[in-house]
């Protein structure tokens, strides 16, 4: 038992270490219970396999994951949804969250992310950048625009100079790359990420930086949570070297 | 005669469940911006949205009375073998997840998809992102209210008028027309109602199928759904809007065809 709680605790300062911030939980008490992690659906796979890794260092604790858009996910833990951690894909619908009175602490980024053309296998359609999204014939679909990739879609289409009318604004960058994959639609704008995540099933045309958006995810502890402890001791391990170089296996960018 | 009390055993539940119906639409009601209603009913968006709900619903409960009601008929007269199987997968989306009914419509009506590959590359017709794509959704959702609300009429109608008629010489189309489709008004207007508010309220197979884009597959319920996340007071309306709709329609039904007033 004693040898244990030593684990949690080397653990949990391990994990602290790797936080810029430092706000970890270094109590010597093992964490336990479960930990609700409200996250956007652009890190569903990132996170499970984050996750997989955190139990194996806190075993005692279950990660529990609800990935949807970042604007739903608001409106869920402020109509009072049982969150413990909420990690955002944009700072404006965080500085809701903090501005509305549902976050404990500074919401602190924790990776970032850049935008990707997505398109079938092969690129059937020969798109090879954003002026090619409003050709003749070429189904574009993106996000809406209240979900953040949809808002950077818009952005990066406006540095451009692009205008194109989306066949479906989709609820979240998942809904967008199965359209593709279903070959429902030709192209679509979503996270490098997202692109990543569907391996071979579609193809990524690279967005040149100068129009590219920058996507930043800010991760914060709810202010409702019943378990502080580990909800620090999961973001502090998100913060972490070892959670984000898994980050970065899939795809998203360090931090800062 | 002595009135016996209702016991306390079946008078909790009962309360308990009445509750868990009543309270979530009392908490809509009173969240509600009342103030801002008129602004957010009258934003371009939401007229958009309700003008595409009503059409597509109108247009889902036409296609579903031109289809539904021979297949009705044919569940309800014809014995043929694996009738029943029949029945039952024609019902199936009344208790299919709409998102499953979707990616079914897709992988059958889509770009790739059995029937729709075909469609589009013979044709040029494609469905996702359309209206039309909208209507079908709804229509595979809502039918089978209709089907299974006309069968019952037909069933429990009595026979003899249309035998009597056949016997006076009249042909079995004016019989269907003048005798079995008169008898059966109250389960067709029943059936066309539930079926009209069943396609207006409808969400998974939508935007699954349809996607969602203001004036051509962005409907009241996906409206909605998206202005949660931007707009909740105007989210918040709608919502009452189609709650008021679905109330209008079960209030209406209730005594005159529905048959739940009688005592």
């Amino acid at each position: 038992m004693r040898d244990r709680v030593v684990f949690v605790f080397a653990a949990a300062l391990l994990a602290a270490c790797g936080s810029s911030a430092g706000n970890a939980s270094t109590s010597a008490t093992p964490l336990s219970g479960t930990v609700s992690v409200f996250a956007a659906a652009s890190l569903t796979a990132a996170f499970n396999a984050l996750d997989a890794d955190f139990q194996g260092a806190n075993s005692s604790v279950t990660v529990k994951f609800n990935f949807a858009g970042t604007p739903t996910l608001v409106t869920q833990i402020e109509q009072g949804a049982p969150a413990d951690v909420f990690a955002s894909a944009d700072t404006a619908n965080m500085d809701k969250l903090k501005g509305d009175g549902f976050a404990a602490g500074t919401p602190q980024v924790f990776t970032r992310n850049k935008l990707e053309i997505v398109v079938a296998p092969g690129n059937p359609k020969g798109i090879t950048g954003l002026a090619d999204l409003a050709k003749p014939g070429v189904i574009y679909i993106t996000e809406a625009p209240t979900v953040p990739a949809g808002k950077y879609a818009l952005q990066a289409l406006k540095m451009a100079g692009v205008t194109v009318t989306p066949k479906s604004l989709e609820t979240d960058v998942k809904s967008v790359v199965s359209k593709i994959e279903l070959g429902e639609a030709d192209a679509g704008i979503v996270y490098t990420t997202d692109v990543t995540a569907a391996g071979s099933k579609v193809l990524g045309v690279p967005i040149p930086d100068a129009n590219n958006v920058i996507a930043t995810y800010p991760i914060v502890a709810v202010k409702a949570t019943t378990n502080a402890a580990a909800a620090n001791a999961f973001i502090a391990y998100v913060l972490s070297a070892a959670g984000q170089a898994k980050l970065q296996s899939f795809g998203f960018l360090s931090a800062s | 005669m002595r009135r016996e009390g209702v016991p306390i055993i079946v008078v909790l539940p009962a309360a308990i469940g009445a509750a868990f119906f009543i309270v979530p639409l009392v908490g809509l009601i009173v969240r509600s911006p009342w103030g801002d209603a008129v602004t957010a009913l009258s934003a371009p968006e939401t007229l958009e949205a309700l003008k595409l709900s009503l059409i597509a619903s109108l247009s889902a409960t036409a296609v579903a009375l031109v289809l539904g009601v021979p297949l009705a008929w044919v569940y309800a007269r014809v014995a043929f073998p694996g009738r029943d199987l029949r029945r039952a997968l024609t019902t199936l989306p009344m208790v299919l997840p709409p998102v499953v009914g979707g990616i079914a419509l897709l992988l059958a009506f889509g770009r790739r998809g059995l029937l729709g590959a075909w469609l589009a590359s013979t044709f040029g017709i494609t469905f996702p992102f359309t209206t039309v794509g909208v209507v079908m959704a709804e229509t595979f959702v809502a039918m089978p209210f209709l089907i299974l609300t006309v069968e019952a009429g037909l069933r429990s109608m009595d026979r003899r008028y249309e035998e009597a008629a056949r016997a006076l010489g009249a042909s079995r189309w004016r019989v269907f027309i003048r005798v079995t489709l008169p008898l059966i008004g109250p389960s067709l207007f029943a059936g066309a109602v539930l079926c009209w508010a069943r396609a207006l309220g409808e969400f998974g197979a939508t935007i699954t199928f349809a996607g969602n884009f203001p004036g051509v597959t962005q409907t009241m319920p996906l409206a909605v759904y998206l202005l949660l996340g931007s707009n909740q007071e105007a989210s918040f309306i709608l919502s009452l809007v189609l709650l008021l709709i679905s109330l209008v329609v079960l209030v209406g039904l209730r005594d005159r065809w529905l048959g739940f007033g009688s005592t």
